[in-house]
């Protein structure tokens, strides 16, 4: 036991004077998820504002042909801009960022209304650019509404009730809650924070292990009257540290983050306080030595700091999977699923953001099934490191 | 007081190290001397307990290692083929560490280390962090961390590898003061002047087998050589195909 807390505050001493450790697992880590998170929000607050509030610009070619349309889309607040574009020059202004979203109104249009056959309208625009989609989105919804306005008008002067054309009536009822759809967005901000737990910890599993190897010390450790669980033990109790250090570093950034952002903006609310983030730190505690343990384990089959490196940052993405796997089959929680390292924290602290009541038997299972493989590779790694493979 | 006694490893078809038996006494530098490859360092690794033998047994102070290897370990010092210090912890740190690992108090341990500083010449720097030491420094600040625990035997691997002339000397002298202790000193070596310059006893082996136990001018006379390095080459010529 004595020699297990050696080797943790050696790990400890050695990693905090480690610019490379403490830059990745203090800094980048946890700060990635709450800057990215931040960053993703604002950008979704402007754009509603957007789309709400901006009129549609539209540069209109041929206002001649079909002055009814033009009156009708400047009624319907939309800003125009005229000018004369053959087809081709329409599509390097679009192309070319001239202009977003050209219709083009042709000479035959006004024959073939009159004559009351389909009148051509070219619409351009670049459905590659989100920006100009929303607008050509909106053009499209305005043509199509003055379209069927005129279709019901003709109808009715020949005698037949437009609501014949009208075969089906749908109502959309939105039943998302303010929180629920903050929930979705949030959704990936469980993941971060477990992103920022394993960050924690990945330089220093891998300066503990590899490491050593790199540097030649192993075999000098491995020769001292010490047990090689206390070892890794150490180890992984190092480990463990500064990944409970990232993940309160995390925590801390979000909440601050969530102060600036006003998700109400959104139409959600998002409960994110400190008693959430003490909740978060809880919940997530059980998942440091199971991260720790799994690094340190992949970490002491590689024989050099960049090949543990390969393999760690696949062992990064390994908490997403279940995470990915419940949101593709759209999985609900249930108690079967708290057995499920990285989902059972990812749904307990979606249930916490959501303000749901959370039973004391599912962060029973999520902290016991968690602590229970943690355990398991612990005692792999141990057994590892007391074969002779490990001299390389 | 080192003892092999016939010691076997196989790797896959290799017989790395085969029935090799012998002794390095108290107060001698006892020099293991072979070509690359000879088996030298599983040898070692056996006796300091990192490899398992396949038959055979090592013993320190007469406690076997694969018995009782912490009780063994404790009579005995390693330096290993390649000794890495730890670049972020100063010098004391990185020998505290293997103390305090040693199961040494923080007391004893700060005495000792200071002890193993003015002996070895390392008061300028001992509360320096080890990145970019010399390589005579960081040999010093090995070798002090073989020795925290104050064994009487000590095993070095290939201790000169990669040093430069006043490191090698250093290292001489240093090894020089620890047999003039009384303590049983066994290392490794493919260098020849190394050897004949140091050693009390010479062991050459080749192909993981003891080919001549005895003092370097014993082994000269038997061989009729004048030098050590022609002696060595007439006992490996039956087994290397050299000469």
């Amino acid at each position: 036991m004595r020699a297990l807390f050696t080797v943790f505050a050696k790990e400890f001493l050695d990693n905090l004077r480690d610019r490379r450790t403490l830059l990745s697992a203090l800094l980048f880590g946890p700060l990635f998820g709450p800057i990215l998170f931040g960053a993703m929000v604002s950008r979704m607050l402007n754009q509603t504002v957007v789309e709400s509030d901006e009129p549609l610009r539209l540069t209109i070619s041929g206002r001649d042909h079909a002055p009814g349309l033009v009156r009708y889309l400047e009624s319907q607040g939309a800003q125009l801009k005229f000018a004369s574009l053959s087809e081709s020059a329409a599509r390097e202004a679009v192309r070319s960022g001239a202009a977003q979203v050209v219709v083009i109104l042709p000479l035959e249009y006004g024959p073939r209304f009159t004559a009351a056959l389909p009148a051509p309208v070219l619409l351009v625009a670049d459905s590659a650019d989100s920006q100009t989609r929303k607008s050509a989105d909106r053009a499209r919804l305005l043509l199509g509404a003055y379209g069927s306005g005129i279709a019901q008008l003709r109808l009715q002067i020949r005698g037949v009730s437009p609501l014949l054309a009208v075969p089906v009536a749908v109502n959309e009822i939105d039943v998302a809650t303010p929180t629920g759809r903050a929930v979705v967005v949030l959704g990936f901000m469980t993941y971060f924070v477990l992103f920022a737990v394993l960050m924690g910890g990945l330089y220093l599993a891998i300066d503990s292990t590899a490491g050593e190897r790199e540097r030649v010390s192993f075999e000098a450790l491995l020769s001292l009257p010490v047990a090689r669980g206390s070892l890794v033990g150490g180890k992984i109790l190092a480990t463990c540290a500064y990944m409970c250090l990232s993940l309160a570093i995390s925590l801390t950034a979000f909440v601050f983050v969530f102060r600036f952002v006003p998700l109400e903006r959104l139409g959600m609310s998002a409960n994110l306080g400190v008693v959430t983030a003490l909740e978060f730190f809880a919940i997530c505690l059980p998942f440091v030595p199971l991260g720790a343990a799994l690094m340190t384990f992949v970490a002491s089959f590689t024989r050099s700091y960049r090949e543990a490196q390969t393999y760690l940052t696949t062992v990064l993405l390994v908490p997403t999977l279940p995470i990915a796997f419940a949101s593709i089959y759209s999985l609900k929680t249930n108690s079967s699923l708290m057995f499920i390292p990285s989902l059972s924290q990812h749904l307990l602290m979606t249930s916490v953001l959501k303000d749901e009541p959370i039973a004391m038997v599912d962060i029973a299972a999520s902290a016991g099934s968690s602590s229970l493989v943690a355990l398991l590779l612990i005692t792999l790694t141990a057994r590892h490191w007391r074969r002779e493979t490990m001299l390389g | 007081m080192i003892e092999a006694s016939a010691l076997c490893k196989r790797f896959g078809n290799v017989d790395a190290v085969n029935d090799m038996s012998f002794a390095a006494r108290d107060g001698e530098i006892t020099g293991l001397l072979g070509p690359n490859g000879a088996g030298k360092s599983t040898c070692l690794r056996m006796m300091y307990g990192v490899l398992t033998p396949d038959s055979g047994s090592a013993r320190i102070d007469g406690i076997d290692i694969r018995g009782e290897t912490s009780a063994a370990r404790a009579h005995l010092g390693v330096l290993p083929h390649a000794a890495g210090l730890y670049n972020n912890l100063t010098a004391r740190e990185n020998i505290d560490y293997f103390g305090s690992l040693q199961g040494i108090g923080r007391e004893r341990l700060r005495r000792r280390t200071d002890e193993l500083a003015c002996a070895l010449g390392m008061e300028g720097f001992i509360n320096r962090r080890v990145k970019g030491f010399s390589q005579g420094q960081r040999i010093k600040v090995a070798l002090a961390r073989a020795l925290v625990h104050d064994p009487g035997n000590l095993i070095l691997d290939e201790p000169t590898n990669g040093l430069d002339v006043m490191a090698i000397r250093s290292l001489r002298e240093m090894l020089h003061t620890l047999r003039a202790q009384g303590r049983c000193i066994l290392f490794s070596s493919h260098v020849m002047q190394e050897v004949a310059a140091l050693c009390d006893r010479v062991v050459i082996i080749g192909h993981g087998r003891v080919l001549a136990d005895d003092t370097p001018q014993a082994i000269r006379d038997r061989s009729g050589a004048q030098t050590l390095e022609e002696a060595f080459l007439h006992v490996l010529g039956d087994t290397e195909g050299v000469n």
